[in-house]
């Protein structure tokens, strides 16, 4: 870094958008088509799935065969630039606390790079959840609201699925999607006889080209590591990329925001932030800023904006900016098919996730816990990576192998054999659920400790409540159900139970964190009015998953996205009546 | 996509926007320089390339000696046969020296387990691991294959042999060469229709009139 410089840039633009993730770039995508000169700040490099994709790549072209690293915690080839941890960019817990973990993205297009294309429309009961079961908040918006966003970005990114008519997964606007794996049909079969359904997964992948700047997917199941041919969706390539070319947009990458700036009348008026290249700080102003930065981090950003006017931090008049905090809840099995060891070979790729999957199907009433969960499922023959092979001993001495016993173990070309055989036997599911937001679970502004950059960081302070803890209970019971009904043998994730939670991960593991910097009608208890505005400031919203109420069992990225659509159209509307 | 004309569009659009430009510079520097054709590193960020380089730069983990037995261990572990090539035509012991590297968690159950097995050697043999006859190390490595026959004395010697088949079939099976062995037909541009015909009936399974009719479905010829 060099000289301490601060300087404040003349031009002023339309809007600051801070984060380029689904909530950033979807915001800069509808204000710069509309003509509004916007800023965009990102605190990573700049990345084009194009040019900057590991798609394609074999795991010899890894050193590390596709393992993690600090980098990449989700595997060498992931197209995320880091992950549980940043250098020089700590986070703590406070005493008392669960482990969080918290996920962080330094890139143009954020964590839409890898993220799973899970594109799930919350459903009407969604937005009601206290006027079903009594807890929690429901949102200031219904389903109704949402619904024209959700049409909308259906056919601007593209999702595939399709219409089953159900009363809380509504229907969309659907590419057609594939068909079942095998193994997916063998769970279909097997749960549906259960009476759990398994229907096709809704993914924003693109089994059919929709515009002539994007490709179709060619079924290399690699959708994590970001698409060349943007037959997906990112940020980067979907939202970014042409937002940028309507000349409208100046992006500003490697720029870590520092606070929102607010003016003597209190008002959002641009954002600080250090540019880590040069280390210089600078000043941007525009007629609102708009929150994107993640769940976490805007509540960061917020929090550290005070103010003669805003003494408790920007938008925070009701005090709950950064309570509320919660992520879906999860668990997951895995085991073998004895009926596909040694099976045919042949290319089943396929796209990047699941063709299938259980949305909820139970009755909450006739439950002990509030909420319900989604289940995703894996399996087959998939690229061989770190990892592969580990453990043989544990498998090798309990099955017949082409009709010998054998010890487990070994080595050679018995060994050779042993891996031949089980190849492409496993298959897992998970459930993703539906947490209760809780005033308890939050992030502060640590008071003593500040990142490389001189921010003040954030503290964590969450715990899992009994709900969340009998949910995963349900889904180990069912899953393993599911499992022993199809003849699979679980090999992990068989033996949680009360003394680890069942198995439930650490809140922030699933990365669906939200609820920071809620909206609502009552100012007293929320941050945000229901178009994303902050009550106590209008020229500041947030459009990220910081502004969710709850987050339902369903994956909040198509939300965040129609909501930053929604957001965004209503920004243009009030600047044409002059009231921003 | 012209990722140039991208590149003009971000430079012109931020053009006369003073300091914001001169913010830009650096990495427009970086943009507008000679463009690194298909390189093997594109997909790298910043740090991520110079803490490759600090692990290729840096010193050699193994010595000689350790580097012997560990590729005589691995071709015991993955040797030819009809279908493939052994671990150290696969470049296996080269995998194992970088992952210590990146893994050095993995660095003393390896270096201590070799030790392990040479003073066993030597204490039947009083030769190192590397200097007995093929058939005596095979003798040695069948006390510790097995764990569930092998006698509480020798396990740790387990765990090291777990923990090196572990390494050596995950470094071989993801090589170019083991990944062929396995038959892994994927990682390719195609169009998935489905399960092959044969595969359903051995299996019992058909696509069901409604999968047949939702979903999407690709003429083979494309």
């Amino acid at each position: 870094m060099g000289d301490f410089q601060i300087k404040k840039e003349v031009k002023k633009y339309d809007a600051v958008i801070v984060g380029s993730g689904a909530g950033g770039g979807m915001a800069a995508y509808v204000l710069a088509k509309a003509g509004l000169k916007v800023c965009l700040i990102e605190a990573g490099p700049n990345y084009d799935p194009a040019i900057h994709s590991s798609q394609m790549k074999n795991p010899w072209e890894s050193p590390r065969r596709g393992a993690s690293t600090k980098f990449r915690p989700f595997g060498d080839f992931d197209g995320c630039f880091w992950g549980w941890q940043i250098d020089g960019e700590p986070y703590t817990m406070k005493e008392g606390s669960d482990k969080w973990d918290w996920w962080r993205a330094r890139m143009v297009g954020g964590r839409t790079n890898h993220w799973g294309r899970i594109s799930l429309r919350f459903g009407p009961k969604d937005f009601k959840r206290r006027s079903i079961d009594g807890l929690g908040d429901d949102w200031p918006i219904s389903y109704e609201d949402v619904k024209p966003y959700y049409d909308k970005i259906d056919q601007l990114i593209g999702v595939f699925g399709s219409n089953e008519g159900l009363p809380n997964d509504p229907d969309g606007i659907f590419l057609p999607p594939p068909k079942p794996r095998l193994h997916e049909l063998m769970i279909k079969k097997t749960a549906t006889g259960m009476g759990i359904p398994v229907i096709p997964s809704r993914l924003s992948i693109l089994t059919k080209p929709i515009n002539n700047e994007r490709g179709a997917c060619f079924y290399c199941a690699q959708c994590n590591r970001s698409c060349k041919v943007y037959g997906d969706f990112s940020s980067s390539s979907v939202l970014v990329k042409p937002a940028v070319l309507t000349g409208n947009i100046d992006l500003i990458t490697d720029a870590m925001a520092r606070e929102v700036i607010t003016n003597s009348e209190g008002l959002a008026t641009g954002v600080s932030f250090i540019k880590k290249t040069d280390g210089v700080e600078y000043q941007v102003s525009g007629r609102v800023v708009i929150l994107a930065a993640s769940t976490c981090e805007t509540a960061r950003l917020l929090l550290n904006s005070k103010s003669d006017r805003h003494p408790n931090g920007l938008a925070n008049d009701s005090n709950v900016v950064g309570k509320y905090l919660h992520d879906s809840t999860g668990a997951a099995i895995g085991g073998v098919l004895p009926q596909l060891f040694g099976r045919k070979r042949y290319n089943e790729d396929g796209v990047g996730g699941m063709h299938v999957y259980t949305p909820w199907w139970l009755d909450n009433k006739k439950l002990d816990f509030p909420r319900g969960y989604h289940i995703e499922y894996w399996g087959g023959m998939s690229q061989p990576a770190y990892g592969f092979g580990f453990g043989m001993q544990g498998l090798n001495g309990k099955y017949q192998i082409n009709g010998k016993t054998k010890p487990a173990g070994g080595y050679g070309a018995s060994l050779k054999e042993d891996v031949r055989f089980f190849y492409g036997a496993g298959v897992g599911m998970a459930g993703r659920g539906e947490a209760i937001p809780n005033i308890n679970n939050y992030c502060e502004i640590d008071p003593n400790v500040v990142d490389k950059y001189g921010i003040p960081v954030l503290r964590f302070h969450t715990k899992h409540a009994d709900y969340e803890i009998k949910q995963a209970k349900h889904m180990k019971e069912t899953f393993k159900e599911i499992l022993h009904n199809m003849g699979a043998v679980i090999t992990w994730g068989g033996d949680d139970n009360a003394d680890n939670n069942y198995g439930l991960s650490n809140p922030g593991n699933i990365i669906h964190e939200a609820g920071t910097v809620r909206m609502g009608s009552d100012r007293k208890h929320s941050a945000l009015n229901k178009w994303s505005q902050a009550h106590d400031c209008k020229t500041l919203f947030c459009v990220d998953g910081s502004q969710f109420v709850s987050q339902a069992d369903k994956n909040i990225t198509w939300t965040i996205l129609a909501l930053s659509m929604r957001t965004s159209e209503f920004i243009i509307d009030e600047m044409k009546k002059q009231n921003l | 996509m012209d990722r140039r004309k991208s590149i003009k569009t971000l430079l012109i659009g931020a053009a006369g926007t003073g300091v914001l430009a001169e913010a830009c510079k650096e990495a427009g520097k970086k943009e507008t320089g000679p463009l690194p054709e298909a390189s093997a590193l594109n997909d790298r960020m910043q740090e991520e390339k110079e803490y490759l380089t600090k692990l290729n730069d840096g010193d050699t983990f193994f010595t000689p000696h350790e580097m012997k037995a560990i590729t005589l261990l691995s071709d015991i572990i993955i040797p030819a046969d009809e279908l493939s090539g052994s671990a150290s035509q696969a470049k296996v012991p080269a995998f194992i020296e970088f992952i210590v590297k990146d893994m050095p968690e993995h660095q003393t159950p390896l270096r201590g387990g070799l030790r392990w097995l040479n003073m066993l050697s030597a204490k039947q043999h009083e030769k190192p691991f590397t200097d007995i006859s093929d058939q005596q190390r095979l003798a040695l490595v069948d006390l510790i294959a097995y764990p569930d026959k092998a006698k509480p004395e020798y396990k740790q010697g387990v765990s090291f042999f777990n923990l090196m088949r572990d390494l050596v079939t995950t470094g071989f099976y993801t090589s170019e060469m083991g990944v062929k062995d396995l038959g892994y037909a994927g990682n390719v541009p195609n169009q998935w229709n489905g399960v092959p015909d044969d595969v359903l009936k051995q299996y019992g399974y058909a696509y069901s009139e409604k999968e047949l009719k939702e979903c999407i479905r690709y003429d083979q010829q494309g």
